[in-house]
């Protein structure tokens, strides 16, 4: 019998004991719209039940792709950043022709000054003689000599 | 892995997961939270999911440790779980105001079952996983499942049959 069948399985259900194919039976039974009068406290657990497990979770998830940062590409940065600076300074440092003329004439004019300037010091190098003389006189100085013992008495 | 392929994995346990945390939580807009931050804990560790053997299952465990934590450290702030969602009965299942009432009394007596009882009533009974699979998500043997399942049982015919014979609604 029916009834006598769901009695047991109650049992069992409520020792823990029943499997899941015959707690649907059980979930089966009390969904019907009438069940026998002293099992009517039943039905709405497991109505409960059965309404439960139809909650769904309807919210947004908000996955976002977690951008890892490389530090591999940092240094390929800067490598990069290095070799464009080094490229863009040595083209400038390569000296243009006007540069180069404004190079010769200033050379130029500094090689006339230093000739003049040159021939200057050699008209004044007789001056050297002049030093000459001055040591041949300083002999005088050894005569200082015996005229301080000469009047070392006065 | 792929957004898409993450969805596809994720898609048929993620309403056990938030029904579950609903079921700890009470509040749904807390569970809503708490599904959304396993979630994305999954997905933030989704290099290792191919290490997981049972995917659901470990979901479903994170998802018992996460409500745990929050439920603790509520209770440390001294602060009530706030729902407004006391009115979300009305699936056509219940076409009587007597059963719809009589579904809201197994509503509050499951809200005042210890912890422990609430998860296991809405693994077996609600999300219907095998005892296997149960012990594996809460790390409990068998017998002790099945006792913790028979005495949450009980407790609701009584509790249901009080207010059933009292006859107060």
């Amino acid at each position: 019998m029916v009834l006598d069948n769901i009695e047991n399985l109650l049992e069992k259900y409520e020792n823990g004991e029943t499997s899941l194919k015959e707690e649907q039976q059980l979930k089966d039974y009390f969904s019907q719209e009438t069940v026998a009068p002293h099992l009517e406290m039943y039905k709405p657990i497991f109505c409960y039940f059965l309404e439960n497990q139809q909650e769904q979770f309807t919210k947004h998830l908000p996955l976002k792709t977690k951008k890892v940062f490389n530090y591999k590409w940092l240094s390929v940065a800067a490598v990069t950043v290095l070799m464009v600076s080094i490229f863009n300074s040595y083209g400038k440092d390569v000296i243009s022709q006007k540069d180069r003329e404004d190079y010769g004439k200033a050379k130029a004019a500094l090689e006339l000054v230093s000739k003049h300037f040159n021939k200057g010091v050699s008209k004044v190098n007789y001056l050297g003689t002049l030093d000459k003389a001055g040591e041949q006189v300083a002999y005088l100085d050894e005569m200082n000599n015996p005229m301080g013992r000469i009047f070392k008495n006065n | 892995m792929t957004q898409k392929e993450f969805l596809n994995i994720v898609t048929p346990f993620k309403d056990k997961v938030f029904r579950l945390a609903k079921r700890l939580l009470v509040s749904t807009e807390e569970a809503e939270d708490a599904t959304q931050e396993v979630l994305i804990k999954l997905w933030n560790n989704k290099k290792k999911i191919g290490e997981y053997k049972n995917i659901e299952a470990f979901s479903m465990t994170m998802t018992k440790n996460f409500c745990f934590d929050k439920l603790k450290s509520k209770q440390s702030q001294n602060l009530k779980i706030v729902h407004s969602n006391y009115q979300d009965h009305n699936v056509a299942l219940q076409k009587q105001v007597e059963l719809n009432d009589s579904i809201d009394w197994v509503d509050r007596i499951m809200k005042d079952l210890p912890e422990q009882q609430k998860l296991v009533i809405q693994l077996r009974d609600i999300e219907q996983y095998d005892f296997k699979e149960i012990s594996k998500m809460l790390d409990m043997n068998e017998t002790a499942i099945r006792v913790t399942l028979s005495r949450a049982r009980k407790t609701i015919r009584e509790k249901l049959t009080k207010t059933h014979n009292y006859g107060v609604r």
